[in-house]
């Protein structure tokens, strides 16, 4: 039975290719005028798009390069009059070891937190899910999704009261008095405090894949001996790697951006954990030196984009 | 095809327009300093970092319960419907002064704006705040009758180059208080004047015997910003003999910057004295001021403002029911007699604050008018209440603060040896070079690499010719 009704999901897929070939090859012989709008109209119809992109994306990124050439600062004469100064923020910044050392805990941070943390454990979750009951699922679906749900500047008080040296939570039950984590462990902190932040996105996300996979096929899976790795690796993996890689992308990005450990550790103690946006937001926004910080907020949009662009070819090799 | 370059030529104009639209924003408009003067309808904003219930909670309740609705009133029987508001805030100084800088750099802000004088440099530089000979007109800002009631050291507070940008509304001292209670415990005299950073340091390490209690407290750190500066590295700095600018040269790598972070390596690093992570946490300041409330720490530096602000029974942040009987207070050493800056033996540090005027305000002469209500004399006193402080004003100086023990001795033996920090653009990135030197320190790195580090940072902020040693 299962073997038939993959027969005809094949089959379907193929007619459906075809005639998404057919319509692809069919608008490329016609370069005209498909929707019948008419240059203008179609013009009329983009320009609001394409002026909220120009204001709100290629304005900032052009404006962010602009800034970066110049010693443009928040206050002082360079606040009125900046100066071109050239490449020389780039150089400053790829020659500083502060930067260095903050591009090196942004990697952990995003491999700790992003790859490791919310990928792993959202899977695992969402997985384990499976095979509970709606009530148990539900109870922690609710729980994992509080970490998404709370605002950040009050879930990074409520961690500050678990992890506070002083009178925390996690030293009662550990019976540390006085340990200090997010000084003693600051990178810890801000890797386990983002996994639980966003374990949730990835766990939903991979539910509605696991979801989605056919449970025939998993049935006969386990009918011809397959252990839980093995149905991993041959039946669910082959089924959601498209999930995994957008998961993966969009989880990097965020991870990469984000901004809320900073609410936690500051950064500190002595820049232990300055990943780069806190590393941006203290050079350019407390020291004032915006043009510094944005030749390095550059320098991130770059990163990003080769992030981006490293998975988009991914997943196109998948679809090939 | 044809849509394409249609497209990216109509997102490229829209790009450069709003590129040259940027540019324009940042050029200050000429001000002109009778808009609006016979307005009917008036409406100001004040502001300033304290808010009702948390930081500096009593000028806030100053500001809204005396300062508005008395204005309003005055305002009133002229005839000026007057609607003032306030805005308030409670942070550290380092995100309220970018908050104000980015406000003031985007044409926003309040009309009135309480600012560190410290930041007069940099603001007048970027054009953020103008003399107010330009904002009210020379005539006007001459006559105010209270400008006589303040001396003209403390007008250098809201001065640069020769030019008054607002009005001070107070100025401050440091001094090295002391725990009494823990001194006579560890058999320490309660009448103590130490002589030498040496005193203070074997005061420490008898203190260090009481349990539970940590001994000293010099803050280091980046984590509190201009507070290590302020009262840590310069008053420290002082006592080996030179200001941080001196000639029109700013201090490097010399040899009274390496004992005062040896200095620092001693307290935090070998002898322990003090508490590294309240050098590290973001809110380590506050916790020293809780342990020193709760008389859990013997010595700390700092200004007049612990006393009357933080630990003040009645109303301070951290309220210490025997403030009054436990804490002691000394004149802070130079590292040895004499060796301190003009050859002093001992030292201390000031600065100051005050109102300015947003040079973009719709109503500079009612902006004004509100900045010197604030400042008269019978408001100054209503904005002390029961809690003296030193004021900018010399008769309201004179009735109050004979009533305060700490605040006459800053007044008397502490204003006279004092040093103001320059009022220069580059001094806070030069103070933040000082704050990472101690980090560097108190965090394990030699002496000699953290002043090798600073020497380098200050040579990019002031340019090597700029610096001496």
């Amino acid at each position: 039975m299962p073997e038939t009704s993959s027969n005809k999901e094949d089959a379907r897929t193929s007619v459906r290719d075809d005639a998404e070939r057919q319509t692809r090859q069919k608008s490329t012989h016609e370069d005209e005028d498909v929707v019948g709008l008419g240059k203008r109209r179609a013009v009329a119809f983009v320009a609001p798009a394409l002026a909220l992109i120009s204001v709100f994306l290629i304005f900032p990124a052009v404006w962010t390069l602009y800034l970066g050439l110049t010693n443009y600062g928040l206050t002082g004469s360079q606040a009125l009059n900046p100066q071109f100064v050239g490449i020389d923020n780039y150089v400053s910044a790829l020659t500083n070891p502060a930067f260095l050392n903050s591009l090196w805990l942004t990697v952990l941070f995003v491999f700790g937190s992003a790859l490791i943390g919310q990928s792993c454990l959202g899977f695992l979750i969402a997985w384990m899910m499976m095979r509970v009951n709606k009530v148990v699922r539900g109870v922690v679906e609710f729980f994992v999704l509080l970490g998404w749900i709370i605002p950040s500047s009050v879930s990074t008080f409520l961690w500050f009261a678990l992890l506070d040296g002083s009178s925390g939570t996690l030293n009662l039950l550990l019976h540390t008095p006085g340990t200090a984590w997010l000084l003693r462990y600051p990178m810890w902190s801000i890797i386990v405090f983002n996994t639980w932040v966003g374990t949730a996105f990835s766990m939903l996300l991979f539910s509605s894949a696991l979801a989605s996979v056919p449970p025939s096929q998993l049935e006969s899976a386990r009918s011809a001996g397959a252990g839980a790795w093995a149905q991993l690796r041959d039946v669910i993996f082959p089924h959601i790697r498209g999930h995994i890689l957008t998961n993966t992308l969009l989880i990097t990005l965020w991870t990469f951006n984000t901004f809320t450990p900073y609410l936690l550790t500051a950064g500190g103690p002595d820049g232990r954990s300055e990943i780069l946006p806190v590393f941006i937001y203290k050079l350019a926004l407390q020291n004032g030196m915006l043009g510094q910080g944005a030749a390095i907020s550059l320098i991130m949009i770059i990163l990003n984009l080769m992030i981006a662009l490293v998975y988009i070819r991914l997943l196109r090799t998948k679809e090939q | 095809m044809m849509h394409g370059k249609h497209l990216v030529a109509v997102g490229g104009v829209l790009t450069a327009s709003l590129v040259l639209a940027g540019c324009g924003g940042t050029k200050a408009a000429v001000s002109n300093a009778q808009l609006n003067a016979g307005a009917k309808q008036v409406t100001l904003t004040i502001t300033a970092n304290a808010i009702s219930g948390g930081k500096n909670a009593q000028e806030a309740d100053w500001i809204t319960k005396y300062v508005i609705p008395q204005f309003e009133a005055a305002q009133k029987k002229k005839g000026v419907d007057a609607k003032v508001t306030f805005d308030p805030n409670g942070v550290d100084d380092a995100p309220y002064k970018t908050k104000i800088s980015l406000a003031l750099n985007t044409g926003g802000g309040a009309d009135v704006i309480s600012i560190d004088g410290i930041w007069v440099g940099e603001f007048a530089d970027a054009g953020y705040i103008k003399p107010l000979n330009t904002v009210v007109g020379k005539d006007v800002a001459a006559k105010w009758s209270g400008l006589s009631q303040i001396n003209p050291a403390v007008q250098q507070v809201m001065t640069y180059k020769n030019q008054l940008y607002g009005i001070p509304d107070g100025t401050d001292g440091r001094v090295i208080y002391f725990n009494k209670n823990l001194f006579k415990q560890a058999g320490l005299p309660t009448d103590w004047q130490p002589q030498s950073w040496s005193d203070i340091i074997s005061a420490a390490q008898k203190l260090k015997s009481l349990p539970g209690v940590t001994p000293l407290q010099i803050n280091a750190g980046s984590a509190m910003g201009e507070a290590t500066t302020m009262q840590g590295i310069l008053p420290l700095l002082v006592g080996t003999g030179s200001p941080i600018f001196k000639n029109d040269k700013w201090q490097g790598d010399s040899a009274g910057l390496t004992s005062t972070l040896d200095l620092y390596a001693k307290i935090y690093g070998a002898d322990k004295l003090g508490d590294l992570q309240w050098q590290q946490a973001a809110n380590g300041r506050d916790q020293s001021f809780a342990a020193f409330a709760k008389n859990k720490l013997g010595i700390i530096i700092e200004s007049d403002y612990l006393w009357r602000s933080v630990i003040n029974p009645s109303n301070g942040t951290a309220p210490m029911a025997n403030r009054d009987t436990a804490v002691g207070w000394a004149k802070i050493p130079a590292e040895t007699a004499g060796t301190g800056v003009n050859g002093q033996n001992f030292v201390s540090m000031s600065g100051g604050s005050g109102e300015v005027l947003n040079p973009k305000t719709k109503y500079p002469q009612q902006a004004f008018e509100l900045m010197t209500f604030m400042n008269s004399a019978a408001a100054v006193k209503a904005r002390l209440g029961n809690t003296p402080q030193i004021t900018a004003r010399d008769d309201v100086n004179s009735q109050v603060l004979a009533s305060d023990p700490l605040l006459s001795y800053i007044a008397k033996d502490v204003l006279p040896i004092t040093i103001y920090r320059p009022s220069l653009s580059d001094y806070t990135k030069v103070s933040t070079a000082l704050q990472n030197a101690t980090d560097s320190v108190v965090n394990g790195t030699s002496v000699a690499n953290a002043a090798t580090t600073y020497q380098k940072t200050l040579e990019g902020i002031v340019g090597a010719g700029n610096v001496f040693k």
